[in-house]
């Protein structure tokens, strides 16, 4: 089909969320590419609302060994839709399931791979796609661009403003075969643990508050949580405050961590390294509490106080309590 | 058990953003003399290595590709407690993407003999890319886990646990397998202590170039290069910060109220 193809995933009838960031900068391309955009699907599922998106092709394996994630099992049953569609640009999350297998994916297709793209749009001449993603820990901007097809390309999540619906139209699913065996499966999982502070999920959270460094102990979290919750937010940390194992990895915001874009990000005792703003841009608003006047955060901040957290925090608690009731 | 772990030398990924700089003819960051440093999270994947070591036994093995400085980031690799150190280092590899580094340290793995584990940190502090590891593993044809925060010895293999966006997995795997490293507090990279420096400053790391790998010089370096970098910039960032004045009650009394205007409580 020579177009770009869209690893997908339906939940309930509807596409994910991530499946709508990625349809969404599928739409932008395939009007600059003025080629044709599909869908990858693992597993059942029904694929109908995707044809809203202005996908016109599904390409599914279904078999019962792509219930549970494993690796090779996926990338076995991803290499087989990338032959059998042959796209330019095949598109997939920046998640923890694009950090897996795009690479991969890519080497066994021998194709080209960028990762963590945050923009994208085509040549003047029509036919080369251009990616744009951070470098140098967010000190810099690169465009890169591929020199043969196809490409692998994985986007950053929480990046791309999710697709709109473009209209009523028709598409058709390919059925793809895939030879899977479980001796395929080389690694095997044995359980999944959940993390969660305070029940609101950090990346779809409308308020963040966040603790670096500053905050001195894991108990230097207790008012910040207690915040979040009065705000009915979530909270977030520094690499610095989750690498001393004050609290899960899965709550650092950065580079390596989470993208958030919440409408208000609060740091605390955070001194806004370029890899942890890299997380925030998307976010509205920004409050910076930290006792360092000179410190990067007031860059990045709207709002900037200059104070040790264990005074602001207790009187904002106080007020936010006011206001908001709980 | 035998670990490879794959090191690469950056620039300090913690400089200001003030300092930093673009060379436009080569599109990377300007070296201006700063500080070389090892990628943050392979010294991670070196102390994860160096405990294993300690529990079970084995050898500890760094490797890196890059200029003849990289030599540095080795010898701190062995001033930490590697056991052996590989430096590959060749004009032709010049211009790399993911893969020709790939192709490099997964022949250099093969030379320096059978690998248990191999390591990479999860991402590079420069280009942060995350796709060197998956393809050495794909290249050695092993399997590989990403985002790796802990690994536990097993009978027949390793259980390791899996960062992800809910909070973590838990994986079996029998070696040879690929692991990409993320921090923890298990792996905080330990200081090498002042006679380990020296012994290290001694021990001599000859180069392999590509021939030494066995390696057509025409499969690596930018001839082969599946993308390319056509612009690099800086982005420009204004600031635009209000400083709230007054004692803590006069700050907070304020930010509430440009939090209220904003709408955003
Ligand atoms: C490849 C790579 C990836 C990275 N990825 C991430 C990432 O995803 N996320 C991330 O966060 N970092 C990331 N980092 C690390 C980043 O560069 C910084 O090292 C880190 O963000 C620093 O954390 P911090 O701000 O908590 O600590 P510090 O830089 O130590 O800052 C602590 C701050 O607390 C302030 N403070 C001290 N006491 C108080 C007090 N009582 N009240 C208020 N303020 C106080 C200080 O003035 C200081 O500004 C990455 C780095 C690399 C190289
Ligand atoms: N030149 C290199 N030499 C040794 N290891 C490297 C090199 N480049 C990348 N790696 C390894 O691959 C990891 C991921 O790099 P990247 O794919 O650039 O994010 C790094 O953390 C290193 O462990």
């Amino acid at each position: 089909m020579a177009g770009i193809v869209v690893l997908s995933k339906v939940e309930n009838g509807v596409p994910s969320r991530s499946t709508l960031e990625l349809l969404g900068g599928a739409q932008r391309l395939a009007a600059g590419l003025q080629a044709p955009v599909g869908a990858a699907l693992l597993g059942q599922g029904d694929a109908t609302s995707l044809y809203g998106y202005g996908v016109e092709i599904v390409f599914r394996v279904d078999h019962p060994l792509l219930k549970e994630y494993q690796a090779d099992l996926h990338l076995i049953a991803l290499e087989r839709i990338a032959r059998a569609a042959e796209p330019q640009v095949f598109l997939m999350p920046g998640d923890s399931l694009g950090r897996d297998l795009a690479a991969r994916l890519a080497f066994r297709l021998k194709a080209g791979v960028v990762t963590e793209v945050i923009d994208m749009d085509v040549e003047a001449s029509g036919k080369i796609p251009r990616f744009t993603r951070q470098a140098y820990g967010g000190k810099a901007s690169a465009v890169m661009v591929p020199k043969a097809f196809p490409v692998v390309v994985t986007l950053k999540p929480r990046t791309f403003d999710p697709a709109a619906p473009a209209g009523d139209k028709q598409g058709r699913e390919v059925s793809v075969e895939a030879p899977l065996d479980p001796e395929q499966a080389r690694t095997r999982l044995v359980e999944r643990v959940l993390e969660e502070t305070t029940g609101v999920k950090l990346e779809d959270a409308r308020v963040v508050v966040s603790g670096g460094r500053g905050l001195g102990g894991p108990e230097g979290f207790d008012p910040l949580v207690e915040l979040a919750r009065i705000l009915k937010g979530a909270v977030g940390a520094s690499r610095a405050a989750t690498d001393a194992g004050w609290v899960p990895s899965s709550m650092q915001v950065g580079q390596t961590g989470k993208t958030v874009s919440p409408d208000l990000y609060v740091a605390v005792g955070i001194s806004g390294a370029t890899q942890h703003v890299a997380g925030i841009t998307g976010a509205k608003t920004i409050v910076a509490i930290n006792t360092d006047p000179e410190s990067s955060i007031f860059k990045a901040a709207h709002l900037g106080i200059v104070g040790d957290y264990k005074a602001i925090l207790p009187p904002l608690i106080a007020r936010c309590r006011e206001l908001m009731g709980g | 058990m035998r670990i490879v772990v794959c090191l690469k030398q950056i620039i300090d990924p913690e400089l200001p953003a003030s300092q930093f700089r673009i060379d436009a003819e080569s599109k990377r960051q300007q070296p201006n003399g700063h500080p070389l440093v090892v990628s943050p999270y392979d010294e991670n994947a070196l102390e994860l290595a160096l405990k294993l070591k300690e529990q079970t036994g084995g050898h500890v093995a760094v490797l890196s590709v890059g200029q003849s400085s990289a030599v540095s980031a080795l010898r701190k690799g062995l001033a930490m407690g590697a056991d052996e150190a590989a430096l590959i280092s060749d004009p032709a590899l010049e211009g790399s993407d993911a893969f020709g580094i790939a192709t490099a340290l997964a022949q250099g793995i093969q030379k320096l003999g059978h690998a248990d584990l191999v390591l990479c940190g999860c991402e590079s502090g420069d280009w942060a890319d995350r796709t060197v590891g998956p393809i050495v593993a794909e290249t050695l044809k092993i399997p590989c886990v990403t985002f790796v925060a802990r690994v536990e010895r097993q009978d027949r293999g390793v259980r390791v646990q899996r960062v992800v966006e809910e909070g973590y997995e838990v994986w079996e795997v029998t070696p040879p397998v690929l692991l990409t490293i993320l921090s923890d507090e298990t792996n905080i990279p330990r200081y090498p202590k002042v006679k380990d420096i020296m012994a290290a400053s001694r021990r001599p790391i000859p180069p392999w170039s590509v021939s030494d790998l066995g390696l057509d010089a025409s499969s690596v370096g930018k001839a082969v290069k599946r993308i390319e970098i056509q612009e690099l910039t800086v982005p420009t960032r204004e600031s635009r910060c209000e400083l709230l004045e007054g004692d803590a009650q006069e700050q907070v009394a304020t930010l509430i109220t440009r939090l209220r205007e904003r709408k955003v409580i």
